[in-house]
């Protein structure tokens, strides 16, 4: 990293930092030079954070309630909302916690798509972050099991069936994942013991997305290179810490709103009927964060295939920095896949709606349209735009955008009222 | 090039309008003034009592509330019947205990920390005693029904005789706003079917909309105190919000970049 040499004032903090080097690393957050320019989707890492610290501390006091046995779940859960001291709304942020983890993730990954932050040399930091999508993905899953309602149980039921569409092993598997022949209570003290591990795999690949984020130092909403440190960069203290704060307490405002005044909307009535196998809901949906994938998978009429297109939805974002040929990341210099970025947007949307929808008629087709759009556009419009598209000429910096470029507030102000 | 997205926009926009068409041709649900709805949503502690009275003599027979125990009905947020009177209500019930120092089983009166009496000993026997039909538990009913409280009040009131053509089994009764239309429940409330003692008059409506308040109650014995919470807490972030906004700007006035 190119920080200086840092050397500790005090005697025991040489003495200290010489053996572990925790005051450098705290000095190196400190100073780390920050793009000036960045824009409030920057704050989502942020954001992001506090809401992976928030599930692990109102998990882990969940945890000390909450029975993992198919006979007691939901009563433990019951038990959490009406005895326990503030148990509802521990249980409460933590439900609603994760429609906002999700929310705010596809803030992130769609800020990324929008200013090109996966291309090189990001490619770790991007391809860290999709592990990290995919294992919260896997996580909320397994959680929204254990109340053990009919959602959790019937949800539980269609997700891990998808497995018994793989050739030969499939049903192996499918028996594996249930310790038995059908989902119950092995199935559910395994998701129970999963959904404590995988988030604190998670903290640690976010420590080390952070880490990759520190080497090339963050994209900025022109995505051009800019020396560091330079005129163009901020300490990261207190500069976008404060920012960070501003917009994550904006985002507490809508989180309050959520688990104080309706913290059942983003949930499933039928999650608060007790499991039962004899009885099938009338509709099974998973929770609104996984509906596009949901209507991609349904959209496919063979299992197999379908559930392949399934991972390929997330594998293609996966090998995203090599589909996408163009040199320029922000689509601000990119006219043409500034329209195709907000397509895709509206793509995405359309699948989540139909993801929700019965899969028959008009809303089959569309999801099938929505589907094969969403593959056109990472695997041909992609790497096509980027050979043929006409860009518009980048600035050479952040402080002084070439002639005719965006007019950047820092150079209309006086600069020589500031020194 | 411009023109062509400028049709996709709009292609979108018509898909997205022909859903919310064919979305709202449910039922309308019946609606009325719940107290309990809003940032300052309270409950009405006359019409839980109420509510409970109705519960008790006309639902208790068949739906249990299993994880309510009588000592909640003394409880701040809910009906909040005095100690005694909980008491007192809990004593009329005879609960199953034991076993005893020789191993029998027995009964005494309830006690507050009894949970509420069940009124089956199992749910073979409920559905044994209501046509197959199981009378769901009322704890959470108010939460697990899409509609909630709407919907279980519509349901209330919206037993009706059934449009010619349709013919029903023996024990099934026609509901405009039951899934299906086809209910295992007869028609469970009538005009002055318990006798409020605070003098209100037991209408249908009345009845229905004090037992539907009672069971949200059930359903989130914790809503008085979530909504309390949830105001000062907004009120601490908006203030919290602001005077970290002033201060952010106050920091990024040194460089010569906006926020």
């Amino acid at each position: 990293m190119s920080d200086q040499e840092f050397v500790p004032k005090s005697k025991f903090g040489k003495w200290f930092n010489d053996r572990l080097p925790l005051l450098s690393l705290a000095n190196h957050l400190t100073d780390y030079p920050t793009p000036k320019n960045l824009n409030y989707w920057w704050t989502f890492g942020g954001i992001l954070t506090f809401c992976l610290i928030t599930q692990i501390v109102t998990g882990l006091t969940l945890a000390m309630h909450y029975i993992a046995h198919s006979d007691l779940a939901f009563g433990s859960v019951e038990h959490i909302m009406r005895d326990v001291n503030y148990g509802w709304l521990i249980r409460y942020v933590h439900a609603n916690g994760a429609s906002m983890f999700f929310l705010a993730v596809y803030i992130h990954i769609f800020r990324s798509l929008y200013y090109g932050s996966y291309k090189a040399p990001r490619e770790v930091i991007w391809i860290i972050g999709m592990i990290i999508y995919f294992l919260m993905m896997a996580t909320a899953f397994m959680g929204y099991v254990l109340p053990w309602g009919q959602m959790s149980f019937w949800g539980a039921t269609v997700i891990t069936n998808l497995f018994s569409a793989i050739p030969f092993v499939g049903e192996g598997i499918v028996a594996w994942l249930w310790g038995g022949f059908a989902v119950d209570n092995p199935t559910l003290t395994r998701f129970y013991s999963l959904h404590y591990l995988l988030p604190f795999l998670i903290l640690g690949l976010v420590v080390l997305h952070i880490w990759a984020l520190h080497v090339p130092g963050n994209n900025n909403p022109i995505g051009i290179d800019i020396k560091k440190p330079s005129k163009d960069t901020v300490p990261f203290h207190p500069y976008i810490v404060i920012k960070d704060a501003f917009a994550l307490l904006m985002f507490l405002i809508v989180f309050a709103f959520f688990v104080f005044y309706s913290p059942n909307i983003l949930g499933h009535a039928d999650n608060y009927i007790e499991a039962n196998p004899m009885v099938t809901p009338a509709h099974i949906v998973p929770e609104w964060y996984l509906l596009p994938f949901y209507a991609i998978l349904r959209s496919v009429p063979d299992k197999l295939l379908g559930v392949i297109a399934m991972f390929a939805a997330i594998f293609v974002l996966v090998i995203l920095p090599w589909l996408d040929t163009s040199k320029i990341r922000s689509a601000v210099f990119r006219p043409l896949y500034k329209q195709f970025y907000w397509i895709l947007v509206i793509d995405v949307l359309i699948l989540g709606y139909v993801g929700a929808m019965p899969a028959e008629g008009l809303y089959l087709l569309i999801a099938r349209v929505a589907t094969a759009y969403y593959f056109i556009h990472f695997l041909i419009i992609l790497p096509l735009l980027g050979l043929k598209e006409k860009t518009i000429p980048l600035p050479l910096s952040i402080t002084e955008p070439v002639l005719g470029g965006f007019p950047n507030p820092s150079t209309v102000r006086n600069k020589e009222s500031l020194h | 090039m411009r023109n062509i997205f400028k049709i996709i926009y709009l292609i979108t926009l018509i898909l997205f309008g022909s859903f919310q068409i064919s979305a709202a041709e449910k039922v309308e649900l019946l609606k009325t003034d719940w107290s309990f709805k809003g940032i300052f949503g309270k409950f009405d502690r006359g019409s839980l009592q109420r509510g409970y009275q109705v519960y008790t003599e006309v639902c208790a027979s068949c739906h249990s509330m299993k994880y309510l125990s009588y000592r909640n009905l003394s409880e701040k947020g809910g009906p909040e019947f005095s100690v005694d009177q909980a008491k007192a209500i809990a004593a009329s019930f005879e609960i199953t205990d034991g076993p005893n120092e020789d191993g029998e089983m027995f009964q005494r009166p309830g006690k507050l920390s009894d949970k509420f009496a069940m009124p089956y000993a199992n749910d073979k026997e409920a559905q044994a005693a209501n046509g197959g039909a199981y009378p769901p538990d009322m704890s959470v009913l108010a939460k697990a029904r899409s509609g909630g409280v709407d919907y279980l009040y519509s349901v209330l009131l919206g037993y009706e005789d059934p449009p010619s053509g349709v013919i029903l089994d023996d024990g099934v009764y026609y509901n405009k706003y039951m899934y299906g239309n086809n209910i295992k429940m007869a028609k469970p409330l009538d005009d002055g079917l318990v006798e409020y003692s605070d003098g209100t008059e037991a209408t249908e409506e009345q009845m229905a909309k004090d037992v539907v308040t009672f069971l949200m109650w059930a359903a989130e014995p914790h809503l008085e105190a979530r909504h309390k919470m949830g105001f000062k807490a907004i009120i601490y972030l908006i203030i919290l919000t602001i005077l970290v906004y002033f201060s952010m700007k106050k920091i990024w006035s040194r460089i010569e970049s906006e926020v």
